[in-house]
């Protein structure tokens, strides 16, 4: 069978197979978050194992985060997940202008934390120094930030195209539906995960022993 | 469809449509022949790989030997053992997997036809990036680096030019390309670079499939399927995806690590600047321990899908098989140090890892016992499939116990780097998953072509095997405990490692002879082979089920399962006894099912082929090639062509439905299909209502048409 199980099975009360009673696709996207937090999780380990290792050459990241500032980033983030909920919830509702409206609310958040990662990294590289190739810590901190960047910067590309379709489509189709709530599974997952590194990486960061 | 309704789609291009030639194979989802794609790719690899490892033996036959340089046997080995994990033994499991599980689980595809193909180009692309490294690759020997042997290995002496130095200019860091000295600093050239961005993209076709397995596994079992009457392979092809789902991703970081350190500048790994080496080597054995389980694994399942059928006996012990395949992969995370007893770690984690590694010889003890549990009192019938899988439980067995003389930390110093463990993992990997895979190629091929092999052939090749292997990898264990270290391309004379070295060579032109054996066999029973009918082997799961040739969409009425073993029960009944009667072949018992649930419960939905898979794999080694030459403005310019094809393709994967809405224009792709169904239900006397192009024989009215 195929990804159109859901429909026939809406159609057809008894459902023609065992099976976990979630959606192809969303159980396909639970699967695939479940990879990511391994993915992070070896991230944040090597952040870990390097920060606050004596003896670098160079400036660390834990010497120069400027928390005041990421925590109004991380704010917005974390925002931008309400307003991901509000445009599911205004789907659910077939409230087309919502739908539109918080999905763009939400893609302009995102949109805004990603602003804050390109100032950030900015001054970290002109004003401190501090480069890919400093020492070891900055290649984690680089990278690890860097492929949480990514991750926005790629839900913030599925958001406008879902804000798209519904544009030029006059609303999002059951279909479309299930692929914002994908969306949505994904974005709190990116959401969580910056949780973690704002907790982890900035918040606790120790300096070098 | 409740909501908004969905317009017809605006496709660029026209859907694809035909269904022979190369294009039909570009643009199939259909997993059955991606299966069969994947199945000749790694075969072909395995040939390569195969040719690889005879030049090293031939190097290797003679103290002193001339045959290679040194660089070019760095690459042979590193290539060897990088080709025959991720591009033989790993998309041969795949090829297996593809074509049976849905069939297994009484499915008519996987959950997610295109993302299959996906997978499968991904795959296809990346083994290809990979090898390209022969031609575009550049391995250059550290100059004025001091300490490190000094050897350059272009200028090896020895070697003279000619000794297949054209080989050196690729990957040779060893497969899993140890840091520092797969890193920029020893490692200058691209040729790691292609090896890091080639598994990288290979693995992203392993996390695609493993979703997707894992979700047809878990949605998508026939009626009354419970998990614990699946097969045992498809059991195992879920433990298999679970584990590739939660370790590709440590191997991801890992190599992108390593590729930002060569490209970017980073230092992870630069021992001279605070890097920490030993950080690779616990992501990748993070990873590359539970790859071991995601060789053997599957093998495991075939052999429990061989063994009952061919001794006339249930699995003994089913749910203990099952769960000590959990069991082994649950464990394999937590073992990943054993590889690194020597690199220093601390002497609790020595311990603590050691033990760990002993808890896994309980689950696999298990396994061996249940399927010598099978095969006790069973009727044996010996053949081939039967043979490799027997061949596979002792062989593995063998790798087992030597992998057990690893868990004990001072005897794994006396054996670490030496050729006891290439003996060891040859054993598992060759003796396991390859006998294994072997014998399930021998098993289903009857599925997949209507024909037999040659079982005289298939005998042959059975003992030609297993002599040759067992020529090839016994003596590699003394000669390991001898002290002949691994890796090296030279040994000298007065070490009396020659005679042994020899045989090895023998035993590996031996097996090279029993493959040859075994592809005349695979091409001339493909085309005359006796047929098979539909259940040559008296087999007990429900592939066996399926109409020969299989149809696009497996079964007209995907079966209602009953118990474990569902096709056996149907065949055979007890009498007052408790003896085993007879009472339905298969043909009997397919052809009540066409003909009397001619009514399925919904129509059959097939999705139609797709251009999109193949282009959006194509744009990831485009932007590969250009991240290896990123310094270059043709490299820029292909990092651009690369993401623009691949986000195309996403745009109109996106936008095409994945199949054609009803009353679409027609198109002859569904024609051959169309036929087939029509074909069915005219044999029921009702003749299908035309429910939409793809309504299923017999439409929806209870007593059909007539």
């Amino acid at each position: 069978m195929t990804e159109l199980t859901h429909e026939a099975s809406l159609e057809h009360a008894h459902p023609e197979h065992e099976g976990t009673g979630v959606e192809n696709r969303k159980l396909g996207m639970w699967l695939f978050l479940s990879s990511e937090f391994l993915f992070f999780g070896a991230l944040i380990s090597n952040y870990l194992l390097y920060s606050n290792r004596a003896g670098f050459p160079g400036v660390y990241p834990s010497e120069i985060y400027d928390i005041p500032f990421t925590s109004v980033s991380s704010f917005v983030l974390l925002m931008s997940s309400l307003t991901m909920v509000l445009a599911h919830n205004a789907q659910t509702r077939q409230d087309v202008n919502g739908t539109r409206t918080w999905l763009f609310a939400t893609a302009a958040l995102g949109s805004i934390f990603l602003g804050g990662q390109v100032f950030e990294f900015t001054e970290f590289i002109v004003n401190f120094d501090m480069k890919l190739s400093t020492n070891p810590a900055a290649s984690a901190f680089y990278v690890l930030t860097g492929f949480h960047g990514t991750h926005v910067a790629i839900g913030v590309i599925m958001l406008l195209s879902l804000w798209g379709i519904s544009r030029r489509r006059g609303g999002l189709s059951d279909r479309q539906g299930l692929n914002l709530e994908l969306v949505g599974l994904y974005w709190h997952f990116v959401d969580i995960i910056w949780i973690v590194i704002f907790t982890v990486v900035y918040l606790l960061s120790v300096p070098p022993v | 469809m409740t909501a908004t309704a969905e317009r017809p789609a605006t496709t660029i291009f026209r859907r694809p449509s035909s269904t022979k030639g190369l294009w039909s194979w570009i643009t199939t989802v259909d997993h059955k022949r991606i299966g069969i794609m994947y199945g000749y790719a790694a075969f072909s690899f395995f040939i390569i790989g195969g040719l690889e490892a005879l030049l090293l033996r031939i190097q290797l036959s003679q103290a002193n030997g001339e045959f290679l340089t040194a660089g070019a046997y760095n690459a042979l080995f590193t290539m060897h053992g990088t080709t025959m994990i991720f591009l033989f033994v790993m998309p041969a499991s795949s090829a297996l997997m593809n074509y049976l599980l849905p069939l297994l689980i009484g499915a008519r595809d996987v959950a997610f036809p295109r993302l299959n193909a996906l997978s499968w180009w991904i795959f296809f692309f990346g083994a290809i990036f990979l090898y390209s490294t022969f031609i575009f690759g550049t391995s250059m020997a550290p100059v004025g680096v001091d300490g490190i042997g000094g050897v350059d290995g272009n200028l090896a002496p020895g070697g003279g030019p000619g000794s297949f130095n054209f080989l050196a200019d690729s990957p040779d860091g060893g497969w899993f390309g140890y840091q520092p000295n797969a890193g920029p600093l020893y490692s200058p050239g691209t040729a790691m670079d292609y090896w890091a961005l080639g598994l990288q993209i290979i693995g992203l076709a392993s996390l695609v499939s493993s979703v997707n397995f894992l979700v047809t596994v878990l949605n998508l079992r026939a009626k009354g399927m419970r998990l614990l009457r699946m097969p045992v392979f498809a059991w195992m092809t879920m433990i298999t995806s679970f584990l590739l789902l939660f370790s590709l991703p440590i191997i991801a970081v890992a190599l992108f690590m390593v590729t930002f350190d060569r490209q970017f500048g980073s230092l992870f790994f630069a021992a001279n600047a605070g890097g920490d080496p030993i950080l690779w080597q616990h992501l990748f054995w993070l990873f590359g321990h539970p790859e071991v389980y995601i060789l053997i694994l599957p093998a495991m399942g075939i052999v429990s899908e061989i063994l009952p059928t061919f001794s006339r006996k249930p699995l003994f012990g089913y749910s203990a098989v099952v769960f000590a395949g959990a069991a082994i992969a649950f464990l394999g995370f937590g073992v990943w140090a054993h590889h690194m007893f020597a690199s220093g770690i601390t002497p609790v984690a020595q311990a603590a890892f050691g033990l760990a590694t002993m808890t896994i010889a309980i689950p696999t003890g298990i396994k061996i016992f249940n399927w010598l549990g099978t095969m006790w009192m069973g009727r044996i019938r010996l053949h081939t499939p039967m043979l490799f899988a027997i061949g596979f439980v002792a062989m593995f067995t063998i790798g087992g116990l030597s992998g057990v003389t690893h868990a004990v930390v001072p005897s794994d110093w006396q054996q670490t780097d030496t050729y006891y463990i290439v003996a060891h993992f040859h054993y598992v990997i060759f003796g396991g998953a390859v006998f294994g895979l072997f014998g399930g190629l021998y098993y289903w091929f009857p599925k997949i072509t209507g024909r037999l092999m040659n079982e005289r052939l298939g005998k042959v090749h059975f003992w030609l095997m297993l002599l040759g292997f067992n020529l090839t990898f016994g003596p590699m264990h003394w000669l390991g405990l001898q002290g002949m270290v691994r890796r090296t391309w030279k040994y000298a004379p007065e070490t009396g490692l020659e005679p042994w070295n020899l045989a090895v060579t023998v035993g590996a032109f031996i097996i090279a002879l029993s493959i040859f054996i075994f592809m005349i066999n695979w091409f001339t029973s493909r085309r005359r082979g006796r047929e098979s009918g539909l259940d040559p082997w008296d087999a007990r799961t429900i592939e066996w089920m399926a109409p020969n040739p299989t149809p696009e969409y497996n079964f007209a009425v995907p079966p209602v399962v009953t118990s474990l073993d569902h096709f056996w029960h149907l065949k055979y009944q007890e009498d007052v006894e408790g003896r085993a009667v007879r009472v339905a072949d298969a043909d009997e018992i397919v052809a009540n099912i066409e003909h009397e649930q001619l009514n399925p419960s919904s129509p059959i939905h097939l999705p139609n082929p797709s251009y999109f898979p193949f282009f959006f794999a194509l744009g990831l080694p485009l932007m590969f090639y250009g991240v290896i030459y990123h310094r270059t403005p043709w490299g820029k310019a292909l990092i651009l062509v690369g993401l623009v094809i691949s986000l195309a393709a996403i745009i109109g994967w996106a936008m095409e439905p994945l199949e054609e809405p009803h009353g679409g224009d027609g198109e002859p792709a569904d024609h051959e299909l169309d036929d087939r169904v029509e074909l069915i239900a005219s044999s029921a006397e009702g003749g299908g209502g035309p429910e939409g192009r793809r309504a299923a024989p017999g439409g929806e009215t209870e007593s059909g048409d007539d």
